[in-house]
């Protein structure tokens, strides 16, 4: 195949109208749902989605949620209020910040950020976890580390031991959990299906939470790549303020971007490689298309095939032992 | 006088005990850990936190590579390697 930076971009429009088509199949006759509810967050990917709801069934038969917590930004309430507005899909705000503290999301989480770091004061430190961005180390094995921000800005940042690790990722993912409850209320009280909003970078890579923002009854995007999302994105006419934005996590109180916390380079670069892997494409062939080292290439995809392998639990139904 | 520890024999015991419920017939000397998904990210960094804690010694970022701990041999010639670094330092 002739593989060039073009690629991986698809028919906005054909897309478009054939995922409006199966959505709607998918929910009336398999769900037998009557409506969408969509949680909203000002990122892309809710954005493209909620787009797409309001396009299929009509504004009037979507509900957008959106569900902040003290740690979120105020910037993505705001855009999520902008982008219901602008698709005329009614909203309704529910801050969880005392559902997830109710579970002990945030004591149990600076429990183990104080045992790396005993000066960590959550009032006035921030913390996120990073992946050690490493671009060029061949075959690096995905560790993750804890930074904190000082009151004066100093930064430190140390690799995470198991059991805190463990511990912050297991007292964070609270969050998302909450947050799919809350979808399933409104869901169950109006008799509309839950529609996921992960996509394929994040479903295939395993950057999700199970049977949080991975609960869903259907996950129209898991499929595109983010590249993919930000065509159809305009394409939909998404607001641009929300086009431009980073995506971050939005779980941690220091801000963090989805690409230091979990996939180490551009979306750009990183979905043009996998995608030409997945074509069978020759990595020497990528690296002169992208022009970039084809020891470069080689580790994002090693990079790749490691995520999917190692998150293959993530996107299993229960085994039954019958 | 060094003592000559089998580290690999020791890790060993750890992956069969730890990661496969007693299962022994998993796993041999070669067999590719991290490709067969016996280890995966969590795994390495029980793995680690097993070799610091008993063999007292520190894997570095640096250290944190595939080539380090694809196999039993692999962990055996990497804890070698940074046993006789420490000796002859």
């Amino acid at each position: 195949m002739n593989f060039t930076m073009d690629s991986i971009y698809l028919d906005a429009f054909a897309e478009t109208a054939r995922l409006a088509a199966a959505l709607k199949d998918t929910v009336a006759f398999k769900l037998k749902k009557r409506g969408a509810v969509v949680g909203v967050s000002g990122g892309i990917d809710s954005s493209i989605v909620l787009a797409l709801c309001a396009k299929t069934f009509g504004p009037e038969k979507v509900l957008a949620i959106m569900m902040p917590e003290r740690d979120s930004s105020p910037e993505s309430k705001e855009l999520a209020t902008v982008l219901c507005e602008k698709f005329k899909v009614p909203y309704i705000l529910e801050d969880i910040t005392d559902a997830v503290n109710g579970f002990g999301c945030y004591a149990r989480r600076d429990e183990a950020v104080k045992r790396v770091f005993p000066e960590y004061d959550p009032k006035t430190y921030k913390m996120k976890i990073v992946l050690k961005d490493d671009k060029e180390a061949k075959g690096k094995l995905n560790l993750f580390y804890l930074t904190i921000i000082a009151p004066d800005g100093t930064v430190k940042s140390q690799r995470l031991p198991l059991a805190e690790y463990l511990q912050i990722v297991a007292a964070s993912n609270f969050k998302q959990r909450s947050r799919t409850n809350m979808l399933y209320y409104h869901a169950e009280a109006k008799n509309y299906a839950v529609i996921g909003t992960g996509n394929k970078n994040e479903h295939e890579q395993g950057f999700f939470v199970k049977y949080g923002d991975g609960g869903a009854d259907v996950k129209p995007i898991a499929h595109l790549f983010k590249t993919q999302v930000y065509q159809l994105a305009e394409f939909l006419g998404v607001p641009e303020d929300i086009r431009k934005r980073t995506p971050t996590t939005d779980t941690y109180s220091a801000e963090q971007t989805q690409e230091e916390f979990f996939y180490k380079m551009p979306f750009e670069v990183m979905d043009r490689i996998w995608d030409g892997w997945e074509k069978g494409v020759p990595s020497d062939v990528i690296a002169k298309v992208l022009n970039i080292p084809q020891a470069q290439v080689e580790v994002v995809i090693n990079d790749v095939r490691q995520k999917i392998q190692t998150t293959e639990y993530l996107r299993q139904e229960p085994f039954s032992l019958g | 006088m060094s003592v000559s520890i089998n580290y690999s024999e020791v890790v060993k015991e750890f992956i069969i005990d730890n990661f496969l419920f007693g299962d022994g017939a998993k796993i041999t000397n070669d067999t590719p850990l991290l490709e067969k998904g016996i280890i995966d990210s969590t795994g390495v960094l029980e793995l680690v936190a097993f070799i610091e804690d008993n063999f007292k010694v520190t894997v570095t970022d640096e250290e944190l590579v595939q080539e380090n701990f694809s196999s039993l041999i692999a962990i055996e010639k990497f804890l070698q390697s940074k046993n006789n670094k420490t000796a002859s330092n």
